[in-house]
């Protein structure tokens, strides 16, 4: 089979010289315009021009002090608000829909179906349309009467609730064989050992996908921390850059150094775990 | 390594047959109330931090919202009020025409770039993760950096760039005629690349014999696409279609930071239009009223990504 019929438009098979000059300026023109603003944003965060809305490649006069700024108007604090949220976040996520998702995939009980069902019907739920009654919530936990408003724990126990991560726990613990827990049961192991030692050890790729992406999605949070952070010493890093922005003794170089660390954990995050990432886009779009 | 091989390996193969048969029994072992203590943390946050609001969010539509005072029953009152506010009626009008121009720009672009990076050499693979990148970059950075790229006057950084084909300077997001637009082409930067996944992961699912038949026949480039990939790729069209509107729906963090409704109230979408009510006028009837509204929007595009999914796996 020739190169040509590999691909739709079977691009890898043209080699004249007019053909590889179209495909170099075809993705150069991509890298341009999908890489530039980030690029952009790298450049003017070096950049000692005091209006980085100028067009350059290279930081004309390369500093840190946009940084040094930055940092002087509390980013550290809202870097580390963020990455205690996504920590905690993440592991109560993780932890939550990994116990869940054994109990649906490798359990037979009544009322399962309906809970599946319940769980499954808030993928239709966006959190940002339960904005409003959320904050009331968290302002006053039913039965427990807990104010977490103000709090950054009111920005992560809510997190705990994702039927994504759950979803793709579910669908990959199914797959595990039967055979395996049959046998360690007649080893006389017990229900916390099945889990903990024969299901969840396989389940690995399983646990990057849900990994990666509750980290991409709890980094990315805007609303929620919005709601609930009350004043800014529970800000996390992506709300403090428009209060960056609004202070008119800022200028547009330290927003783009903010953002530049507000950005580094997730790109860095995406460019080590590509695959399962890659996985989890898929099994989220296509199969779930 | 696949869950089935690990399986292989670890299972002595003296054990698994003797532990087959007893299928039966593995349902009445344990307790019945284990697969429940699995499920408790899980149960708890669903009921408090979906089910609770979701339930809050009706209630209090049907309801004059007073802190304090105790809420009193208005019945369609907050509906009908959303429903003939002019505001909201605009609000409804700029997100159904945002997240059509989304849409359609990320799927027609991502679609373009899949066809363009389908392939498995190296520079494929480094073009494709460079393209990725601006799904994982934040919502609220993706807003800042262009809030600071549209600067309004001719140093801006894109307005530098239509320069050098002798357009602009453009207002960008300062104008009422571009704003919404504006805010469309940041969305279609940060939803293409994802959509681009998509269709690469369903190409890859088309049946390569049928491109090399094709091309046998004497079928230039253009009608594989059309009888060969487009209907490959129908499913996957229709899906991301649906999926892609419903994120458009919702649309807040973008419009909040890049606008906030403005100028002159050309972007104002129904999210933000539903957080000023809220939070800054404490309308919070009204809100949820209108949030209640959207969601009915969001389960009927929903149920139809459902019914289309059932028809492709039938």
């Amino acid at each position: 089979m020739s190169a040509a019929t590999e691909t739709a438009l079977g691009l890898t098979e043209r080699t004249g010289v007019g053909a590889r000059l179209a495909k170099f300026v075809v993705y150069t023109g991509l890298f341009a315009v999908f890489a530039g603003p980030l690029l952009t944003l790298l450049v003017g965060s070096f950049n000692h021009v005091s209006d980085p809305t100028q067009l350059s490649v290279v930081p004309r006069t390369p500093t840190l002090d946009n940084f040094r700024i930055a940092f002087d108007h509390g980013v550290l604090r809202y870097l580390l608000n963020s990455f205690f949220v996504v920590g905690f976040g993440l592991l109560l996520q993780v932890a939550v829909s990994v116990l869940a998702g054994y109990a649906l995939a490798r359990k037979v009980f009544p009322l399962m179906t309906l809970v599946m069902v319940a769980i499954l019907a808030t993928m239709m739920l966006p959190e940002e349309i339960l904005a409003l009654p959320l904050t009331l919530v968290l302002a006053d936990l039913p039965l427990v009467h807990v104010n977490l408003m103000g709090t950054l724990a009111g920005m992560i126990v809510p997190l705990g609730a994702w039927a994504f991560s759950i979803l793709v726990m579910t669908e990959f613990m199914k797959d595990v064989p039967r055979e395996l827990e049959e046998a360690a049961r007649i080893d006389g192991a017990g229900e916390l050992r099945i889990f903990a030692q024969i299901i969840l050890p396989l389940c690995k790729p399983a646990l990057g996908v849900i990994g990666v992406f509750g980290f991409t999605m709890i980094w990315d949070q805007y609303l929620l921390p919005l709601l609930v952070a009350q004043n800014s010493s529970a800000y996390t890093l992506p709300l403090a850059l428009r209060t960056l922005r609004i202070d008119p003794a800022v200028t547009p170089g330290v927003v783009l150094a903010a953002s530049l660390l507000a950005l580094l954990p997730s790109v860095l995050v995406f460019l080590f775990f590509q695959r399962s990432f890659a996985r989890g886009l898929t099994s989220g779009a296509l199969k779930g | 390594m696949s869950v089935r091989e690990a399986a292989r390996v670890t299972v002595p193969a003296h054990v698994a047959p003797a532990a087959t048969p007893r299928r039966g029994q593995r349902r009445r072992s344990g307790q019945w109330w284990v697969p429940w203590l699995f499920l408790a943390p899980a149960l708890v946050l669903f009921v408090y931090f979906k089910f609770i609001p979701m339930a809050q969010a009706i209630g209090m539509s049907v309801q004059d919202v007073r802190p304090y005072l105790g809420n009193t029953w208005v019945g369609g009152a907050n509906y009908a009020e959303v429903l003939g506010s002019d505001g909201f009626r605009s609000a409804a009008w700029n997100t159904v025409v945002l997240a059509v121009g989304q849409t359609a720009g990320s799927m027609i672009l991502g679609f373009c770039l899949a066809l363009l990076v389908e392939g498995q050499t190296r520079k494929l693979t480094f073009i494709r993760s460079a393209a990725f990148l601006p799904v994982v970059v934040p919502l609220a950075v993706t807003a800042e950096l262009w809030r600071i790229m549209y600067h309004p006057t001719g140093d801006g950084l894109i307005n530098q760039v239509i320069g050098l084909v002798g357009l602009g300077p453009s207002g960008f997001i300062n104008d009422p005629h571009t704003s919404l637009a504006s805010i469309a082409v940041t969305g279609i930067w940060r939803g293409a690349p994802y959509d681009m996944m998509i269709f690469l992961a369903g190409l890859a699912g088309i049946d390569r014999g049928l491109y090399e038949a094709a091309t046998v026949d004497g079928a230039s480039t253009r009608q594989r696409i059309r009888h060969v990939t487009l209907p490959g790729l129908r499913p996957v069209f229709a899906i991301l279609f649906v999926l892609a509107a419903v994120r458009g729906f919702r649309t807040f963090t973008e419009v909040f930071l890049l606008t906030n409704g403005g100028p002159n109230g050309s972007t104002e979408v129904v999210m933000t239009l539903i957080y000023k009510l809220g939070l800054e006028q404490s309308r919070l009837g009204v809100g949820s009223a209108g949030a209640v509204l959207l969601f009915a929007a969001t389960l009927v595009l929903t149920v139809c990504v459902q019914l289309l999914r059932r028809r492709r796996s039938a």
